[in-house]
């Protein structure tokens, strides 16, 4: 057992005086405040107790009362209500009393913080007959609330009254446990000890009371970790070094030379290759689409050209495959005149979104097939290709074999009838097409064959321990996405099975070997090549960027669905072709954008696609702007039409805008449109470093990709800029005295010179407006060059006297008429109400459907019903729950029979309240069950069974398969018999569950787990 | 509501005439009166009381470290659950998660009262995850459900759907 304290930390003085009064043998390990001892908590925790077990404890009350209790004293009712008024009542007010005293030097207010808490106490004491809380004899109740109060109770200028409780301190404290405590944690000096001070700078401030501190604005907070977004305490350094940087003005730092295509590596640059995931080209891309790539890439690599980097950025339509055949077929065109009709679309949407690639190309090129040709016969030559025969569909009506998405069938897992060929939508499973039981032809609804042919599939079991070597060095140096890591890691530990590359299809790359003449690659093999073959569109010296990782840095941005073939599958076919191919150093995933609650459909016409925004009349900055805060980073976020308004309304408009037309504003009137004098005042200099501190900010996050977080800090220096003005008033001081006017010359030179700086940082994000800006300021063009080089320069880039042009407003309002229109317009069949709806779970993008019993399955219920549909719905579980109880005890037939009757009774009033056919509901329940319940003899039983069961008991089902597999993999790998029997216990659990979702008596069930 | 978290845990505990009520101060903490002696009160104490009057012992733990950790968890809930502010609410479910890793509830292999006042006090933040974090906070999420499927436990709480296929983690395609 070891105890770890830490000096300074009141709570160690409980634990040492209660060990020392207990005479509990145990090592005590002094560590320092930051020392993570409990290793799963997030925050250091101090003291901790290590147990035997091996488990920690972090409570100092718990672990006073262990260590009692070790001593053979049982705690009481009394003692135990005494540690949780300490713990819930007295210690928040301790540690805001202690804050302010210690930290802020407030003694007088100190009083009143405890006064609440300290007379409870008091009276609590007066009215006892026992010196002590308790009892006669001092217990662990009295040593902890002596503890807690000795800092504040030991300086007695802080307390006064309460003369039951300074008695009953004074006799506590007498106790050798306690003075000795002290001493080792605050060095006997109460409230004086450096080491108190030192301990509660560290601690964050509590949330308790007033002295709260309020976020920013209304920003939903987007950093996981340390984001940034707390409040700079700047120092006199930071301060003096931003006065410095000020006055180095433009001509001292370095500029950017002009963008010169084609665009190569360069000795000694920073030579970032940008690619973003190829868009589809059968269908036009939804605002999604744009934010998960094409735009994030977009704005990275502008910023990269702003820092001086050399940076290609390359994109273009992904434009084999079947879906392209298909939709060549629906409309009536050849393959190839599809690829020309949307590759225009595609190109044409982007270029309206203002996505600056360096080159936009497409797949279906000569250069792809040699590319991808050479890349196979290396891997070929080298044996990283197997031949294999594959069973696949075959439609014979429209003589050609289905891919996945071509078939439709029910599930073999869960029996749902719509399931796909490659996965099912209400299960989630992964499918084989050929498993699937009634398939249909998507196109035609005839039934397809099964026929056999061959095909050759990438070995990647072979190149898995050179893959992984790779990868650790990759995501280990480079900014990869937490998700991006997640799945790869997930894919690599689930071990690599051999990938089919060919298929029978003709729109493709042909497979260049005689025995697969009329095949052509699988997209996912072919797709990637796309990004060296569009490259090599661009640029003849393509091999100077893609064989060449030693000067090439690459940068991947696409959706997280895709990370599996851009960090497994191309990386394992460069690897194996073996040609110094650059492999991606930085893979950056968003995570899934989606429209109101609800996924963007293309076929319900829901949601906003990229050449539907144009129409809109709202500016394509506006636009990205939106989009960009909305950047799915580390969490799914929703598009919404209210949003959107209230942030182009309150961020746009009234901060950012307001803040860069006022600066601008005052130059113009007050100033003849020349910047003033500036005679930096203390404040002014506080500013400049506050501003510095964001630009460092911005330059941090996206420097890491941190898009998101990084458009925060732009919002944050026009938040300060506002402020500034706000409480300096140009406006009033030029009217004044001669002091007066020239205080009002250096507030707008200075709010004039950040309006520039944010100018630079809103480059990447809103390149039309920046451009705006520079021209009303009339800003010299070196300063996109040189703001954002280094750690960021913010200097005085509009020195005295420099004339600006004419200035006007920045952005409009978006009207909430409008903003009902619009979503009126593009909601498809969307019911209206569902948006002022209370904090409902949020369904997401994903196929998960909900099981019937869930509340928030019913969102097209209207207003009344649906709150009748949720009682209904709660007294269908909670009667269902009865009906269970009743079989479990196994009760009499007839009153089972009445009950279920209820229950039927109860799910069809729910079916009307939901405007459905009661019918379907009863039919629904009975289907869906049948997978997971064993065929049950009594009627009862089935129908008993709602929807939420069957769905939990299906999966238990399949975690109690997962857990078995556990429990026999440890037992074959011998492992400890101490492992195996928890994981035994969780299984027993998981089965005991089942038995009880399937509303079986669990007994059985446990025995014939054993047999098995 | 923590009243109503004591009338469930009576019934859980099938302790037949239910205890009278009140509650204090600002934070309504629950008061339990009693007539043979003085009133008790705070959640915990109650709670622990409730348990030693139903002689159910081992829901406090079995042995003393097992007493000391459910002791702990149930100080957690009442001091870092309750009033908990939005941005502590990823900090509490990252620990539960990574706490609960190798365990079924949170004193290990038995449960106890410690899960059901954490199943309580932490329900309505489970209610408003989305799908996509209840993966992210597995351990915790499959702790959640066995708590909520504990024979007696959920009483006066809706149940929160626990999907067991993980939507988030794209397998082979």
């Amino acid at each position: 057992m070891k105890l770890f304290v830490s000096d300074g930390n009141p709570h160690c003085v409980k634990v040492l005086a209660v060990l020392e009064f207990t005479g509990v043998k145990c090592d005590v390990k002094h560590v320092n405040h930051e020392e993570r001892v409990v290793p799963y908590l997030s925050r250091p925790a101090l003291p901790a107790l290590l147990l035997p077990s091996g488990t920690h404890l972090f409570s100092p009350n718990s672990i006073c009362q262990y260590l009692i209790e070790l001593n053979g004293q049982e705690s009481s009712d009394i003692v135990n209500q005494w540690l949780e008024w300490e713990a819930t009542e007295l210690q928040p007010a301790v540690m805001q009393a202690l804050h302010m005293v210690v930290l802020q030097g407030k003694g007088a207010d100190t009083p009143r913080v405890l006064r609440g808490p300290l007379s409870y106490l008091d009276q609590s004491l007066s009215q006892r007959t026992t010196p002590f809380l308790t009892a006669e004899m001092v217990s662990v109740a009295d040593v902890v609330l002596w503890a807690a109060l000795y800092p504040i109770l030991s300086d007695s200028s802080l307390v006064s009254g309460n003369q039951t409780l300074q008695l009953w301190f004074e006799r506590v404290g007498m106790l050798a446990a306690c003075v000795s405590a002290v001493q080792t944690v605050l060095q006997g000096k109460g409230l004086k000890a450096e080491s108190l001070k030192t301990y509660l700078q560290r601690q964050p401030t509590t949330h308790h009371g007033q002295g709260q501190v309020q976020g920013r604005g209304t920003q939903p907070c987007n950093s996981p970790e340390g984001g940034g977004d707390d409040d700079c305490v700047l120092s006199e350094e930071e301060i003096q070094s931003a006065v410095v940087t000020w006055g180095k003005g433009l001509t001292d730092l370095p500029m950017v030379p002009e963008r010169q295509h084609p665009i190569l590596p360069q000795e000694g640059k920073r030579n970032v290759l940008v690619t973003s995931a190829l868009p589809y080209v059968n269908n036009v891309p939804h605002l999604g689409n744009i934010i998960g790539c094409v735009l994030s890439a977009d704005v990275f690599a502008r910023y990269g050209r702003l820092r001086g980097w050399n940076v290609l950025y390359v994109c273009g339509t992904d434009e084999y495959g079947t879906a392209t055949e298909n939709k060549a077929r629906e409309e009536g065109l050849t393959a190839q005149q599809i690829c020309d009709k949307y590759h225009a679309v595609h190109a044409s949407i982007y270029q309206w979104f203002q996505v600056d690639f360096d080159f936009f190309g497409r797949t279906t090129t000569k250069k792809q097939t040699e590319i991808a040709q050479n890349i196979f016969w290396r891997l070929h030559e080298r044996g990283f290709l197997l031949e294999d025969i594959v069973e696949q569909l075959r439609c014979e009506a429209c003589q050609r074999f289905l891919a996945d998405r071509f078939v439709e069938g029910t599930c073999p897992f869960c029996s749902y009838p719509e399931a796909r060929g490659d996965q099912c939508d209400k299960c989630g499973k992964l499918i084989n097409a050929v498993e699937l039981r009634e398939p249909t032809c998507k196109v035609c609804s005839q039934t397809p064959v099964v026929q056999s042919s061959k095909h050759l599939f990438l070995d990647l079991p072979k190149l898995e321990a050179e893959l992984e070597q790779w990868l650790e060095r990759s995501t280990g140096s480079g900014d990869w996405t937490a998700n991006a890591k997640q799945i790869t890691r997930s894919w690599v530990r689930d071990g690599l099975k051999p990938r089919c590359i060919t298929r029978d299809l003709k729109w493709g790359t042909p497979v260049p070997h005689p025995d697969f003449s009329d095949k052509v690659f699988y997209v996912w093999f072919d797709a990637p090549i796309g990004y060296l073959s569009i490259t090599a569109n661009y640029t003849d010296q393509w091999e100077k960027w893609w064989k060449n990782p030693q000067q090439v840095e690459l940068y991947n941005f696409m959706a997280k669905d895709n990370v599996p073939f851009h960090s497994v599958v191309f990386p394992c076919s460069l690897l194996g072709a073996q040609d110094n191919y650059t492999l991606v150093n930085h893979l950056v995933a968003t995570e899934y954008l989606n429209y109101e609650d609800t996924k963007f459909s293309k076929s319900r016409g829901v949601g906003v696609f990229g050449d539907m925004a144009k129409d809109t009349g709202i500016p394509s900055d506006v636009w990205r702007f939106y989009l960009l805060y909305l950047r799915p980073e580390g969490q799914d976020s929703a598009f919404s039409w209210v949003d959107m308004a209230t942030k182009n309304n309150s961020e746009l408009l009234n901060n950012l805008g307001n803040f860069i037309n006022r600066a601008g504003m005052f130059v113009s009137k007050f100033f003849e449109s020349c910047v003033p004098a500036m005679a930096l005042q203390q404040e002014d200099k506080r500013l400049l470093a506050q501003v510095g501190w964001e630009l460092k900010q911005y330059i941090n996050l996206m420097d890491r990709v941190k898009i998101r977080d990084a458009l925060k800090c732009i919002l944050n220096i026009s938040r300060h800029g506002n402020q500034y003005i706000q409480v300096n008033e140009p406006w009033k001081k030029i009217k004044g005295d001669e002091t007066d006017r020239q205080r009002s010359g250096t507030v707008t030179g200075v709010s004039v010179n950040v309006a520039c700086l944010l100018s630079v940082m809103l480059q990447p994000y809103m390149p039309t407006v920046s451009h705006t800006i520079r021209q009303q300021l009339n800003a010299p063009p070196s300063v996109t060059g040189t703001l954002l080089q280094g750690t960021g320069n913010f200097v005085c880039s509009l020195p005295v006297g420099h004339h600006i042009g004419t200035v006007s407003p920045l952005f409009q309002k978006l009207e909430s008429e409008q903003i009902e229109s619009l979503k009126k317009r593009f909601g498809g069949q969307q019911p209206e109400e569902e948006e002022e709806a209370k904090p409902k779970p949020k369904t997401t993008a994903q196929p998960a459907t909900t099981p019937a019993s869930d509340p928030a399955a019913q969102t097209a219920v209207n207003g009344a019903d649906a709150e009748r549909a949720r009682e209904l719905t709660l007294a269908v579980a909670e009667q269902g729950e009865k009906v269970r109880t009743l079989k479990g005890q196994k009760a009499e037939k007839t009153v089972i029979g009445a009950e279920v009757t209820k229950l039927l009774e109860l799910k069809k009033q729910l079916s009307l309240a939901e405007g459905k056919d009661p019918e379907p509901v009863l039919t629904k329940g009975k289907t869906t069950a049948q997978p997971a319940t064993t065929p049950a003899s009594d009627p009862a039983a089935q129908t008993a069974v709602n929807g939420a069961d069957a769905e939990r008991a299906r999966e238990l089902t399949l975690a109690v398969a997962e857990q078995g597999e556990k429990v026999r993999t440890l037992k074959g790998q011998k492992a400890e018999k101490t492992v195996i029997g928890a994981e035994v216990t969780k299984l027993l659990e998981l089965k005991k569950q089942l038995s009880l979702a399937e509303g079986k008596d669990p007994e059985p069930v446990l025995t014939k787990g054993k047999k098995k | 509501m923590s009243l109503k978290e004591l009338s469930s845990l009576e019934k859980a505990l099938g302790l037949k005439k239910p205890n009278k009520y009140s509650t204090q101060g600002d934070r309504k903490v629950p008061v339990l009166q009693s007539i043979n002696g003085p009133a008790l009160v705070g959640l915990v104490t109650i709670a622990t009381h409730l348990v030693q009057e139903a002689k159910q012992p081992e829901l406090l733990g079995g042995s003393a470290e097992h007493k000391a950790v459910v002791q702990q968890w149930l100080e957690y809930r009442v001091t870092k659950v309750d009033g908990c502010h939005k941005e502590d609410i990823k900090t509490i479910l990252k620990d539960l998660n990574s706490y609960l890793e190798d365990k079924v509830y949170l004193a290990g292999n038995q449960f106890t009262l410690a899960d059901t006042l954490m199943y309580y006090g932490i329900h309505h933040v489970i209610v408003d995850l989305a799908v996509q974090e209840k993966e992210k906070y597995m351990n915790m999420t499959r702790w959640f459900d066995h708590v909520q499927h504990y024979p007696g436990v959920r009483h006066h709480l809706p149940p929160v759907v626990v999907l067991r296929n993980r939507v988030y983690t794209s397998g082979h395609h």
